[in-house]
């Protein structure tokens, strides 16, 4: 278990409950039980009240928490026949980029979404999850597809950016970025998304220009990270708590603001404590989206997305 | 305390000033460092007359010589919420965007107007790099869709001159959306079939590259202009290497097939009016300040736009690459120099 840094604290005591239940099991003649029975109950209230009222920049720490499931453990968990569609037929396959075809409740859909990878390995295999515009070219690509065929699209977005490369520039990371914004906008099939961890900038709007757009309950999505902006803005970096807090990028602010359609609620104490039913809540919550769009024909989808940016921001947080 | 001093001075120096002071306004080139004569550089359109460096140019004076007599009316751009998230840097929001509403004159860092240029029809915005950076906001995104329905409604093509750092971070979440709502303003003129032009003066940055300004039907950009997604500080802190001379600047990204054109400021109006044309299947400009042309010419100019199939334009297009307009359609073969020197005044008459 990997504890942030606000959870200190809670580690302490989550620690001191394993060690007497450790020396306990080493020590028959030992009980503990009771001891370690109040230890839990005071980590438990801890942890309930951690995690009542989590400031945004603690949102941030626990979107970016390395033992949250990401974009591979969701594939895995809820889609069916999952087959890998790799390469933008143009440069390389990004593997910062899942995608191929799926089913979820047994219906053929689309899957991509970006994959921060879990391991050293296997996040320098991923590029720490930042697409480069091959990535989104291929997702441009598996959304032309699934447009061509009537298949629904789901993607999942964890990114911390798109990836600030001299071959990346170079490639067009921009044109890349606003392409694949531009298809998410063309593309006459349901478009679902989900935002399941960081929600970084244009490389997660290029994924998340969506019919329906949901977030986890402590996921961010914002225009620029909160030290990027600190450092801009206070010139000063280490003020990421005020430009968090200024920046509205939880999932209830952006509720409020009506960039999202929903909030799933996580486990207690965030995704990370209880992975399987974070997924299962996702999975869920899609089913219900893709749900609420049958019935809907191509034009109508298409007009539907329009409308929706078309009006957004109008009314402030009031919404 | 004397009367001169107090009195006659400032007086005397008020009345010199009112006269003198566009006069003799110096400005300094910000690549060169020569000293420029304001009044010379304004009509130079903000390039530098010793090195040829482009200087920011506000999009007020950019129509002024965009469009025909410096003649345009500007489109209504709907108000957004004046601070939606009640956002807190160490300054509050509308009070930066007060300073920049007074350091600038203009409401927002997006100008959109209609007018004619060198007698075609056209539809224009310019993003206003002082005004806050030209950051990208509700407003600018307003200011884009109300172009885009504009040119749908008058059938005109769109031209967009981009200019900003990026988003506007105190808009924080509603900046990003401008990204997606930009591009349903462009889908709506690709549907319309209506021509979309952008020019990317210096600097485009961060989400406007990454949405408008990087989907036009043809992109061009004027020299030496820094384009790109990531800025160059960002990428030399994440690979902790030296970037390449004129990395991301408009002619590498030409080079790397990212742009259609590099131009020159003052060469600017006569290529959009020659392109412009050739997409909306209109005869070629007839310059008014110039000697009438061939009728024999024009007559066969007039012709052709008509006369050709549409599976035969594109190859004319490809064909002719880089080398531009004056050819035997244009009757005024050699006009371009001259008119490219004085270019506020070129191209009068309509057709
Ligand atoms: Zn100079």
């Amino acid at each position: 278990m990997h504890y942030l840094e606000f959870e200190k604290p809670l580690a302490e005591i989550e620690g001191k409950a394993s060690e007497l239940r450790a020396m306990a099991a080493a020590n028959k003649e030992m009980d503990v039980s009771a001891e370690a029975a109040a230890l839990d109950k005071k980590s438990a209230d801890m942890l309930r009240d951690l995690y009542k009222d989590l400031s945004p920049w603690r949102k941030c720490l626990v979107a970016r928490h390395p033992d949250r499931p990401h974009c591979k453990d969701y594939i895995e968990a809820l889609f069916t026949e999952y087959t890998p569609l790799a390469g933008d037929r143009n440069f390389a396959d990004d593997h910062a980029v899942m995608g191929g075809l799926a089913r979820l409740d047994d219906r053929p859909v689309m899957v991509i979404g970006q994959e921060k990878g879990f391991d050293t390995k296997t996040r320098i295999e991923r590029n720490f999850g930042m697409a480069r515009p091959e990535g989104y070219r291929k997702a441009i690509r598996l959304m032309e597809l699934a447009d061509r065929f009537n298949i629904p699209v789901v993607t999942l977005v964890d990114t911390p950016g798109a990836y600030p490369g001299k071959g990346a520039e170079e490639r067009g990371q921009s044109e890349a970025i606003a392409r694949a914004t531009q298809k998410c906008l063309q593309i006459g099939v349901p478009l679902v998304s989900v935002i399941i961890g960081e929600g970084g900038s244009g490389g997660a709007v290029a994924f998340a220009t969506a019919n329906r757009l949901a977030m986890l309950e402590h996921s961010v999505y914002s225009v620029i990270s909160p030290e990027g902006c600190a450092s801009i803005l206070w010139k000063d970096a280490e003020k990421m708590r005020e430009a968090a807090e200024s920046l509205r990028l939880t999932a209830q602010d952006l509720r409020k603001l009506g960039v999202i359609d929903r909030i799933i609620d996580e486990p207690l104490g965030g995704a990370q404590r209880d992975r399987a039913a974070a997924i299962e809540a996702v999975g869920r919550t899609l089913s219900a989206m893709l749900k609420e769009l049958d019935g809907k024909d191509r034009a109508g989808l298409i007009a539907h997305r329009r409308q929706k940016f078309l009006d957004m921001g109008s009314t402030g947080l009031a919404a | 305390m004397n009367w001169i001093s107090n009195f006659v001075r400032p007086k005397i120096n008020s009345l010199f000033s009112r006269r003198e002071v566009p006069e003799n306004l110096w400005s300094k080139c910000d690549d060169c460092g020569t000293m420029l004569f304001h009044r010379e550089l304004s009509e130079n359109l903000n390039v530098c007359t010793s090195c040829g460096h482009h200087m920011a140019l506000p999009p007020r004076e950019r129509f002024a010589a965009l469009f025909d007599g410096g003649i345009f009316t500007e489109i209504k751009v709907p108000r957004p919420l004046a601070d939606p998230l009640h956002f807190r840097d160490q300054k509050k929001y509308p009070d930066r965007m007060r300073a920049a509403q007074k350091a600038t004159n203009e409401a927002e860092a997006m100008l959109a107007a209609e007018g004619e240029m060198g007698g075609t029809p056209i539809v224009a915005a310019a993003q206003d790099f002082r005004f806050m950076g030209g950051s990208m906001g509700m407003y600018v995104g307003n200011a884009i869709i109300a172009a885009a329905e504009r040119a749908v409604k008058l059938g005109r093509p769109l031209i967009l001159f981009s200019a900003a750092g990026g988003a506007r971070m105190q808009e924080g979440i509603l900046s990003l959306m401008q990204m997606p709502r930009s591009t349903v303003a462009v889908e709506m003129l690709k549907e319309a079939g209506l021509p979309y032009i952008v020019v990317l003066t210096h600097p485009t940055t961060g989400g406007v590259t990454a949405s408008y300004a990087m989907l036009g039907d043809v992109q061009i950009a004027e020299p030496n202009a820094l384009i790109c997604f990531a800025g160059p500080r960002v990428i030399e802190q994440t690979i902790r290497e030296k970037l390449p001379e004129g990395f991301q600047r408009a002619e590498y990204l030409l080079d790397h097939g990212m742009l259609d054109r590099v131009t020159h400021r003052l060469e600017l109006r006569d290529e959009l009016i020659t392109i412009t044309r050739m997409l909306m299947n209109q005869p070629p400009a007839v310059r008014g300040t110039l000697p009438a042309p061939d009728p024999a010419a024009l007559a066969e100019a007039a012709v052709t736009p008509v006369a050709a199939d549409a599976a035969v334009a594109p190859d004319q297009g490809e064909s002719r690459g880089g080398k531009a307009a004056p050819d035997a359609r244009t009757p005024e073969k050699g006009k371009k120099d001259e008119a490219g020197a004085k270019p506020a005044k070129s191209a009068g008459s309509g057709k």
